[in-house]
């Protein structure tokens, strides 16, 4: 049975690096694939985002959160979280700064 | 003055970039923000074979950092869709910031990078991508560099016209570094600078907090120190302190004139633990020679201000040969002020922009706009 591909949301601040787009559909990853894994898959056309969310060593931004159906990934497994078939994965820039 | 060029001074802020453009340095028009919300701690203007590029280190508190490049003088900017400086999977380090980017005066395709945590990067490719400098990467002092109140960084690079193998690195707290092979080694070269803050040993090999460091046109260098003023003339092999006739040794930024040689401008600051200017009074220092004698130029420059000049919130232009060089200031709170006569007078130029953290200006060819 194949698997539902997962909805990676973009905030509005990084949709333009996205070709205006607010989300992408990201297919192809297995049952137990992890945050880190989808994004790897979600930015091999889009390497731009990378550089945004996550820094050289792959670890997430400071102050930029992952939500997995609606749980905080960065609190969680990080970019080891598992993302289930079909997930609703956001990434947000978090309610910080001056 | 040619009608086929155009001043551009270039001014990052805490929350974006803007860009002052003038066709005779006294009447300026400004364009931005570009990068609202976005610090711009680093700028170079490179005008090296005919090109009028600016580059801009550019830090998203939550993108990250990044250089932005402009091919047409600052008025459009990309960036590239790989991470222009990024350190190597096997430093386990992430970048920061961008603190210094500065085109190297030998080779019209490099361009080098300071950046945080403590390191160099060199580009081949006029700026777009750069690549870690193992050789200071690996020198065994770093793990004791330890980092300023505002981060530990690589925030001065100077190269030496004629001399590719030669470069000086500044780094608070660190201290001056030397290479003599084009950054393949590194030694410390802080004789005569004084760490006052340091317990038992007040002159170091290293550990020193160098502000900044300005090359004369001759090679005459210039260091603002954390307490302490100083020049070299042996390329930074050795430094004297030239704070005397100064009111007060305490500031962040030094210039040298681009043609003139002994010609100094530092902007003081009233001490390490009363960030204003002297006596309120926002003023330049200027020395005509090397740092011997000194006399206050203020005039235009506020007083009652209790601002500050930041490190490379201070440049000058190179000018034409047969007008005066061109002197900048911006001040944490927001304004920039320029001098077409070389610091005798100022004018502000802009105001009311979020804190300065670096000035660049130059003379560039003239685009036409659509």
């Amino acid at each position: 049975m194949p698997l539902t591909p997962v909805r990676l949301i973009l905030p509005g601040m990084l949709r333009d690096l996205a070709g205006g787009v607010s989300e992408i559909e990201v297919d192809g990853g297995g049952e137990s694939q992890t945050v880190r894994e989808l994004l790897d898959r979600a930015f091999s056309e889009h390497r731009i985002l990378d550089g945004k969310v996550r820094d050289e060593r792959g670890e997430i931004r400071r102050h930029v959160k992952v939500f997995v159906n609606g749980e905080d990934a960065t609190r969680s497994g990080g970019v080891e979280t598992v993302v289930p078939s079909g997930a609703r994965v956001h990434i947000v820039n978090a309610v910080s700064g001056g | 003055m040619s009608g086929s060029t155009e001043s551009i001074v270039a001014i990052g802020t805490r929350k974006g970039l803007w860009i002052a453009r003038s066709d005779d340095r006294r009447t300026w028009s400004v364009e931005g923000p570009h990068f609202l919300m976005s610090e711009v701690a680093s700028v170079a203007i490179d005008t090296r074979a005919g090109r009028s590029t600016v580059l801009a280190g550019v830090k998203s508190w939550h993108w990250g950092p990044t250089v932005q490049t402009s091919d047409d003088g600052g008025r459009t900017f990309t960036e590239s869709a790989d991470r222009a400086v990024a350190f190597p999977s096997d430093t386990e380090t992430a970048l920061e910031r961008i603190w210094q980017l500065t085109p190297d005066p030998n080779d019209d395709d490099v361009v080098w990078a300071g950046v945080e945590p403590h390191a160099l990067f060199r580009s081949a490719d006029g700026g777009r991508h750069y690549d870690l400098v193992r050789g200071l990467w690996n020198h065994p002092h770093r793990p004791r560099w330890e980092p300023g109140f505002g981060g530990g960084a690589v925030h001065t690079i100077v190269a030496e016209p004629g001399h590719p193998e030669a470069l000086l690195v500044a780094m608070s707290a660190g201290g001056v570094y030397r290479s003599s092979d084009s950054g393949a080694s590194w030694s410390a070269s802080n004789p005569g600078i004084r760490a006052y803050f340091l317990p038992d040993d007040e002159y170091p090999e290293f550990g020193q907090c160098v502000h900044k460091v300005a090359r004369g046109v001759d090679g005459e260098l210039f260091a603002q120190n954390h307490k302490g003023v100083y020049r070299s003339g042996d390329r930074g092999q050795s430094w004297q302190s030239i704070a005397d006739g100064l009111p007060t040794d305490f500031g962040f930024t030094i210039l040298a004139h681009p043609r003139r040689p002994g010609v100094v401008w530092n902007v003081p600051v009233a001490d390490d633990g009363e960030r204003i200017p002297p006596d309120a009074h926002l003023q330049v220092q200027r020395s005509d020679d090397s740092g011997r004698s000194w006399r206050m130029q203020a005039d235009g420059l506020p007083t009652d201000s209790f601002t500050c000049v930041l490190r490379d919130a201070a440049c000058t232009d190179a000018g034409d040969d047969d007008e005066p060089v061109g002197v900048y200031l911006g001040t944490r709170n927001g304004d920039v002020f320029a001098s077409v006569d070389e610091g005798e007078s100022f004018e502000r130029i802009v105001t009311q922009l979020p804190d300065v953290l670096v000035v660049r200006a130059a003379r560039v060819p003239c685009r036409e706009t659509a």
